[in-house]
This record gives C-alpha cells, structure tokens and sequence, in this order.
C-alpha cells in the first residue's frame, strides 16, 4: 500500500546541472509515500534518465526549453509525469544497448529509455502538436510487495 | 558534487571518485578518465567506493574509457564499487565486460 501524497510539482530549465533537484524531488515523494530505499533509487534513477533524454533528445541541448515533472500517487500507484516542448520522439525506434562479453560490440546507446522501462513498472508517451509531449511513468507498489514476498518465499 | 583525485602508481595509475555522477558531472568524469589514458596510462584504476549515485551517463563514460584502455593494450578496472552503483552495472549488462574487484588493493594487484 502506498501512502497518499500531496501532489508535487516543478518546472525546472532544460539544464543537465538541475535534473538532480527534479529526480530528488520525486524520490522524497516516492519515500513519503511509503516506497522501500530501492524502489525510491529506482524511481530517482527513472526521472533522471527520461529528463536527460528530454534535453538531449527532444530540445537537442541545454537552455532550449523547460521541463515540468510532476509526482503523485493513485491507488497503489506512484506516478511521475514530465511534459516539454521539444521535438516528438519515436520510443520504438530507439534500439536497445548491445551489451555482451564482446567490448567490440557492445553499444550502450539507449540505455536511459531501457532503465526506465526497467526500473518502472510503466512507461508511456504521449505526443501532441499543441500541448507538447508527455511521458507517464508508473511503479505499482502491490505489484512490487508482491514481487519482494515471491521472492522472499524461495529464499 | 563530484570530486575526482588521481594516483599514479608504478604500472598503474588510480582514479578515486567520489559523489554524484550523472548527466551533469559525466563529462567530467570522462574527462578525467580520457586524460589519464592520453598521459599513456592505460592501466586504470577506478576505485567507486564512495560514489552515492551514478546514472548511465556515467556508464557510457566508463565504457568509452574501458574501450581506449583496451585499444592500448591495458584495462579499466573497478574497485568496491557502492550498492548502488552495482546495480546500474548489473542493470546495464556491464558486468561482463568489466573487472571488478573487492579492493582497491584487490584491483591493482590485478594488473
């Protein structure tokens, strides 16, 4: 069960130096509302990653746009939204990293969009030529107390 | 805040980072790293131990030095990295491709 929290919200410049805040933010969020240490590591990682991927991917550098990050929880979810205004992006078209015990073809190219959808339970995006985009991200907390209790009952 | 300090040793030189490394800190992570191996140390250290969080910035830079290491003849290994940082390798798949070590000692007798 997660606890209810009240909504936070931040707009932050498309800057690399303050995503820290952004993710750290979510992460006291995510812990008020009940998350285990791991859990808030994950959802602090997932909020960095996406708004990383925002400024490189979508504004094609710093200081073009800003980014506004939003966590609350619904049910026993735990939700981080973040919108921009930067360019749509295809998720489909972004290929895994390539990672082996070969170093010649390892590629760890895309590997942020691969830690969120790891490190999340869900990842959508929406895209929309007026109102910009947004990328939902979801952790289920029974899923995951679920997840700990399966795995505490083969040990 | 990120605080990067550099051992050279008699075959290999020893890379201590401390705090943060993410999309704001990695290039100069992998600025340290580049330079280390453009002195002509391709043997390297890179004792983790007290780095709190590290995001796949972070990796990309580690995995780029590991690459020019390996292209002089040497090696990027790693030593005691923190909880946190081993699950970002074990994430990522890169404990296949990197050394890692219990110890700074552990990884520097390695070589």
């Amino acid at each position: 069960m997660v606890k209810r929290v009240r909504r936070r919200k931040m707009t932050l410049p498309g800057r690399y130096e303050c995503i820290a805040q952004a993710a750290r933010c979510c992460a006291e969020a995510a812990r008020d509302a009940g998350l285990d240490d791991h859990t808030v590591f994950h959802v602090e990682i997932a909020v960095d990653e996406a708004c990383t991927n925002i400024i490189r991917h979508a504004y094609g550098g710093e200081d073009v746009g800003t980014i506004e990050v939003a966590c609350h929880t619904q049910g026993d979810d735990f939700v981080v939204t973040l919108h921009d205004h930067g360019r749509p992006f295809d998720p489909q078209a972004v290929l895994p990293p390539q990672i082996g015990t070969d170093l010649d073809q390892t590629s760890i190219g895309g590997l942020g969009l691969y830690f969120m959808r790891k490190l999340m339970d869900e990842v959508r995006f929406e895209f929309d030529p007026v109102k910009g985009n947004t990328l939902i991200m979801i952790k289920h907390a029974n899923q995951h107390h679920q997840a700990e209790e399966n795995s505490a009952g083969h040990t | 805040m990120l605080q990067i300090t550099t051992k050279p040793l008699k075959r290999v030189e020893v890379i201590t980072v401390k705090g943060r490394v993410d999309s704001s800190t990695a290039p100069e992570f992998e600025r340290a790293l580049m330079a280390a191996l453009e002195s002509g140390h391709h043997q390297i250290v890179l004792d983790l131990e007290d780095v709190d969080y590290m995001s796949s910035a972070g990796l990309r830079a580690m995995v780029s030095a590991l690459k020019a290491a390996r292209k002089g003849n040497g090696d990027l290994r790693l030593s005691n990295p923190s909880n946190r940082v081993s699950e970002v390798l074990q994430l990522a798949g890169l404990t296949s491709i990197f050394g890692v070590y219990p110890s700074q000692v552990d990884a520097v007798g390695s070589f």
